[in-house]
């Protein structure tokens, strides 16, 4: 397996870890070719998390928009309410194989955490899930979900207190623990054969919507969107179309307040080459290479970092990478809602708002894709808080 | 001509004892008390220092080495003033070892043209980059070996005898056997293979092996001391530098307590 992406990627970890990414990619490498681990895991994607999604067109916010259709893919439906559990599915098939007695996990908005805690669950695993102080704090039905699956849930208090934060602490809890511990990391990031295996384990997404998109209308999207934090939803449906020249990649980062403002989470919009997390990629630091505090509405965005594979496909212009900020953001939420009756997550509406953006810009017979990654039940308090805040700075400017 | 770091472990070799290598984290708590906190580490019998350049996510730390980190970094420390403050130092102590230990994303940020540059004219004798394993080190080797420095490699209870065999082939300096499966800090208890693990490296490695990760107190550096040609001491000591007491008192601590780690390393004790 390639452990690098041009200049990406890699394996920047203590040579603790080094042992245990090397039994990984074997056995990762093994199941791959193995008929009985694929059949366990599609039986497992289609009759446990409900797999495939549906294509949804959204037609009255099509309209509401004038241009392109707008067509949804419904990773939000999934069990557990996000494209998350595709992979963590994956990755605890391949803890059992590994026969390991312990998950642990590192989780931003909580979604991560969830799918995670799932998953130990039904395969009888040992749970324990890092997560930031002020993640706790704003995605709070998450942290009671993953309790009541009887995960352990870590307040980190360190650093930001959010998900880099909380992945350091998981990194240093698998130090330790590497001999009965699997690592089930969330997104395409991480040190090889992490953001390759999630990659491949979120494929299914790309490749479901193809079809579909092929099936329900005839032909390809012209842009095929998702939000990016480490951006594993984002390159599970873009796997699907990288050959098809005609179709767009647009990635969606985190704008938070504005890239001029620095208080956003793009790190390929507004950040620069670095190694953080196992691998070399684009990250948001300093002048001396300390990583910078991020800011997004949405918690599962608010990472300063990207998976590798994602700096690469910017780098050959194989995907391009846009910015939205939290006011866009919201304001696609509420348009979903209201028109469509679908909450979606606060990241996923980050996607959302950029094809809401740009529809006016096509004609009525073009399709955009947008993969609507979560569903926003867990965002409730958090949009009230925004709301709040929105309206005690307007009071203030009067 | 030997280099330094070699006359250092041929010294305490033809004194019969394992060299004393001290982590500190620069910067803590700020750049003027930490240069006196490491030439107190000097003058108290540290052989080598390894200066701790801070790094905002230090995944491979524990607690006490986070909070220093942390706080010297909110003191506004840098690359660039931790080599201004390594100039300062050789010229005072031409015959310690230092090592600048970091993490990579520091390194790489700096350009690791312009550190290797650097180190070579103030010089600092060689890097040790926690998350640079064996895989990943092709990008600044080169330009060590080009510039007579060492590229301090670390091995753990989990790497292989091949492995290591490996690691150590192409390395020079000396190689950091972490002592356990785990961030740093001190711990109570050292794994029991730690001894049998020493004595293996030490077959394995054409250059010296020494020991660290958890060595928290004089007795168990004597112990592991004999077997391994130096132990590293980073937490332990960094524990009575972050102390809730006057600065005085906790630097009079700390060099107290590496005057007794390095007594205790004496052939008599």
């Amino acid at each position: 397996m390639n452990s690098h992406y041009g200049i990406y990627g890699g394996q920047y970890v203590a040579e603790t870890l080094l042992p245990t990414l090397y039994e990984l990619e074997y056995e990762y490498e093994k199941a791959k070719s193995d008929p009985d681990f694929q059949a366990e895991l599609q039986s497992l994607l289609k009759y446990y998390v409900g797999r495939e999604s549906p294509l949804y067109h959204a037609q009255r916010l099509s309209r509401h928009c004038g241009g392109a259709q707008i067509y949804l893919k419904r990773e939000d439906l999934n069990h557990t309410g996000a494209h998350k559990v595709n992979n963590t599915i994956g990755q605890a098939l391949l803890a059992r194989k590994m026969n390991k007695k312990r998950l642990i996990a590192e989780t931003g908005a909580g979604m991560h955490g969830v799918a995670t805690a799932t998953v130990a669950a039904l395969f009888g695993f040992e749970c324990e899930v890092f997560m930031g102080a002020v993640d706790i704090a704003r995605q709070a039905p998450n942290v009671e979900r993953m309790e009541v699956l009887g995960a352990k849930v870590h307040s980190v208090t360190s650093g930001s207190q959010t998900l880099k934060d909380a992945m350091n602490e998981a990194i240093r809890d698998w130090t330790a623990r590497a001999e009965d511990t699997f690592y089930v990391i969330g997104t395409v990031a991480g040190p090889h054969p992490y953001p390759a295996m999630v990659r491949d384990f979120q494929s299914v997404i790309g490749l479901e919507s193809r079809r579909q998109c092929l099936e329900q209308c005839g032909k390809l999207p012209r842009e095929v969107i998702a939000c990016v934090g480490g951006g594993s939803n984002a390159l599970g449906i873009f796997v699907g179309f990288l050959k098809d020249a005609d179709v767009k990649r647009v990635g969606v980062e985190a704008g938070g307040n504005g890239l001029e403002t620095g208080a956003h989470a793009a790190s390929i919009c507004g950040g620069r080459v670095g190694v953080l997390h196992g691998c070399k990629t684009y990250l948001l630091q300093n002048n001396d290479g300390q990583i910078l505090e991020t800011h997004s509405v949405s918690a599962g965005l608010d990472y300063p970092g990207v998976g590798p594979e994602h700096s690469y496909l910017a780098d050959e212009k194989l995907a391009s990478y846009v910015a939205v900020n939290d006011p866009e953001a919201v304001e696609a939420f509420d348009l979903l809602a209201r028109l469509e009756g679908i909450i979606p997550a606060l990241e996923s509406a980050h996607a959302l708002a950029h094809a809401i953006a740009i529809a006016p810009q096509y004609s009525p017979e073009d399709i955009l894709l947008v993969n609507l990654s979560g569903r926003g039940d867990k965002d409730m308090d958090n949009i009230r808080h925004y709301r709040q805040r929105i309206q005690q700075s307007k009071a203030q400017d009067k | 001509m030997k280099n330094r770091i070699e006359k250092i472990f041929e010294r305490c070799s033809d004194e019969k004892r394992a060299a004393l290598i001290l982590f500190t984290s620069c910067g803590y708590p700020d750049m003027e008390n930490s240069e006196r906190i490491i030439q107190g580490a000097i003058d108290s019998g540290a052989d080598i220092i390894e200066l701790g350049v801070p790094f905002s996510d230090p995944m491979a730390d524990g607690m006490i080495i986070q909070k220093a980190s942390q706080i010297a970094l909110q003191n506004a420390t840098s690359l660039k003033k931790v080599l201004a403050m390594a100039e300062r130092l050789r010229k005072r102590n031409p015959d310690t070892g230092f090592i600048l230990f970091s993490y990579f994303n520091v390194l790489l940020s700096y350009g690791l043209e312009a550190l290797t540059d650097e180190l070579t004219k103030i010089g600092v004798d060689g890097i040790l980059s926690v998350d640079l394993p064996y895989e990943e080190k092709a990008e600044l080797e080169p330009l060590c070996k080009q510039k007579g420095l060492h590229l301090i490699p670390l091995v753990s209870p989990a790497t292989s005898p091949e492995r290591a065999r490996l690691i150590t082939g192409q390395a020079s300096g000396f190689v950091y056997y972490i002592a356990v499966r785990g961030i740093t800090g001190v711990r109570t208890e050292l794994p029991q293979e730690l001894i049998a693990r020493l004595e293996e490296m030490g077959r394995i490695s054409p250059i010296p092996v020494v020991a660290g990760f958890g060595i928290g107190d004089p007795e168990t550096a004597r112990k592991i001391a004999k077997h391994a040609r130096g132990i590293v001491v980073g937490s332990a000591g960094m524990s009575l530098l972050v102390q809730e007491k006057p600065l005085e008192e906790r630097i009079s601590d700390f060099k107290h307590f590496v005057k007794s780690l390095s007594g205790s390393l004496s052939p008599d004790a």
